[in-house]
């Protein structure tokens, strides 16, 4: 793994993207050994407007704690795009949902299209998880964890009653990738 | 057995030190961006036999850990730099009153609201002059959670060890992080109580130097009764005009500090040895600075760190040598000038010093300050 990887979730505040970082950050650092530190967009923008988190995951200790140019993104809205999928790195990637990213930033990086809360409302049978099928779509895109890491600490996220939904979630997130990327 | 890990938020491991300290008491009222340490201390500290108490404001907040220490307790208040404003002249009646307690400051910008939800680090200098008279001052400046944690319980230690008040400073960025934390096993940290009076409680004077500059303190409800006064007093606690008392006290308490500097300092050096230019910068700001030395070092340029963890009593001897060998020492902070002034005092013109801020709700980038380091000559 490269020293140091950074990754920004962004979106519309509520939809999940600060849990979505905090999961990431635990599966580097608690259950891989890994540094990480994660960190999020505070003010009035984090309700309703687009917000963001980030996570720099690194084998060695981490030492500014912002990000400075991502390898990998996500928008889940035009307005997360157009704010914060900026700054990727030349090579690096970026994940949209399809469905509301419809002007998509040119740069130098890998685009890859999944209709994310459809994905989650239809397929997974609940909207609520459109967070966690984004992570599993970006742990796959860009293994910067095992799956299993990821899988075990979003199980260890949340509430028992809620376990198989979230599996599921995951599960088709990350397949989606899988399959985008060999179409 | 492996330790205890979590991914914790600064705030979080703040609040998880103070139960480490054995924090009994809490009074605050909630402020961006510190919220989360009495959030966190609401819940632990009743289960635990604690008192949480949400205060009606930042000077009521104060007056009550005082209170409370007083008691034999062992307290915590955290707030930010506005906060922090309303509670000078109480830490002033800490400060003489010779009270343990412990004062979180998370760094946010200023004057007055100033910016809630920005980081900043303009309130170094307020830990020290905020609250009028002369009086000794001790200000930790964690950078990191698992430092946030270990200072949090120092803090407590000197507070109770010095018998005073202890500011711990750190900036929003390190405090609402989050990072992997390891917990101490009890009893890999040392966790300093106060020292109790052993005589009689007809022969117990709360400030009596003839016991050394810490005089022992007496928990108030106990058995022993004495006076507590925000005027100077005599070694009984009663006020007193009389010129040598009050000139002997206000002695002994900046001595308490000054005397036992090298226990309290506590510094970080990366990369100084044969540095020619010195980074001096605290709190996230180090970690920037750091990121910064090592992009430089890659580049041949003799570039260290110099990181105070406590911030004051101020590292005075180690910065003049540091001056001496140095062309310069970069001062990076998130305001608009305060360590600098310090450190220009004390190198006294043996070296440069050139000052980089912030004030714009971002932090100091480690590129700025790869810049502000090759414009030294």
């Amino acid at each position: 793994m490269a020293q140091r990887f950074e990754i920004r979730f962004s979106g519309a505040g509520g939809q999940g993207l600060i849990t979505a970082g905090i999961i990431l950050a635990e599966a580097a650092s608690i259950n891989e050994g890994k540094h990480a530190v994660q960190s999020q967009s505070y003010g009035p923008e984090a309700r309703g407007g687009a917000s963001k988190s980030e996570v720099i995951i690194s084998d060695e200790p981490i030492d500014y704690p912002k990000a400075t140019v991502v390898d990998a993104c996500l928008a889940m809205t035009q307005e997360s795009a157009d704010k914060y999928a900026n700054g990727i790195k030349p090579g690096g990637v970026l994940l949209i949902d399809s469905d509301f990213v419809k002007s998509v930033p040119a740069g130098d990086f890998k685009v890859v299209k999944i209709p994310i809360m459809r994905t989650a409302k239809e397929e997974v049978g609940r909207e609520i998880v459109a967070n966690v099928v984004a992570l599993g779509a970006m742990i796959a895109l860009t293994d910067v964890v095992s799956r299993e890491a990821g899988l075990k600490a979003v199980l260890a996220k949340v509430p028992e009653a809620f376990l198989d939904l979230n599996e599921k979630a995951y599960s088709v997130g990350f397949e989606k990738v899988k399959e985008a990327l060999d179409a | 057995m492996a330790k205890k890990v979590a991914l914790l938020q600064g705030n979080d491991a703040c609040a998880q030190g103070a139960l480490y300290a054995g924090c009994n008491f809490f009074g605050g009222y909630p402020i961006t961006p510190s919220t989360e340490v009495a959030e966190v201390l609401s819940i632990e500290l009743p289960k635990r036999g604690g008192k949480f108490i949400q205060m009606e404001d930042e000077i009521a907040a104060m007056a009550s850990i005082i209170g409370a220490s007083l008691t034999g307790q062992k307290v915590l208040t955290a707030t930010s730099g506005p906060g922090v404003s309303l509670k000078q002249e109480l830490i002033g009646y800490a400060c003489i009153a010779e009270v343990p307690c412990v004062i979180i400051n998370v760094m946010r910008g200023g004057p007055s609201t100033g910016m809630p939800t920005g980081p900043g680090q303009s309130d170094v200098q307020q830990a020290k002059w905020g609250t009028h008279g002369d009086h000794p001052v001790i200000a930790l400046v964690p950078a990191s959670v698992q430092e946030i944690f270990s200072e949090t319980v120092r803090a407590f230690n000197l507070a109770e060890k010095y018998r005073m008040p202890v500011q711990v400073l750190y900036d929003e960025i390190v405090g609402h992080m989050r990072e992997r934390i390891e917990f101490p096993e009890p009893g890999e940290l040392e966790v300093i109580n106060r020292t109790e009076p052993t005589v009689s409680p007809e022969d117990y004077k709360p400030f009596d130097p003839s016991f050394g500059d810490v005089p022992p303190l007496a928990a108030f409800g106990s058995e022993y009764r004495f006076h507590v006064t925000g005027l100077n007093k005599a070694a009984d606690g009663f006020p007193t005009t009389k010129a040598n008392l009050v000139d002997d006290e206000q002695r002994r308490q900046i001595r308490k500090v000054d005397g036992a500097q090298p226990e309290i300092e506590l510094n970080e050096e990366y990369l100084t040895e044969d540095a020619e230019v010195i980074i001096f910068a605290y709190g996230s700001t180090s970690r920037s600075a750091r990121y910064a030395v090592n992009e430089m070092r890659k580049e041949g340029i003799k570039v260290g760190l110099f990181r105070p963890i406590t911030l004051w009593p101020f590292p005075e001897k180690r910065i003049a040598e540091l001056g001496k060998q140095a062309k310069a020492i970069v001062v990076a902070e998130l305001n608009l000038g305060q360590m600098n002034l310090e450190v220009e005092r004390v190198t006294k013109g043996s070296c440069e010093v050139p000052f980089l801020g912030r004030v714009d709700g971002e932090p100091i980038n480690p590129g700025q300050i790869i810049d502000q380091v090759k414009e030294v000559k």
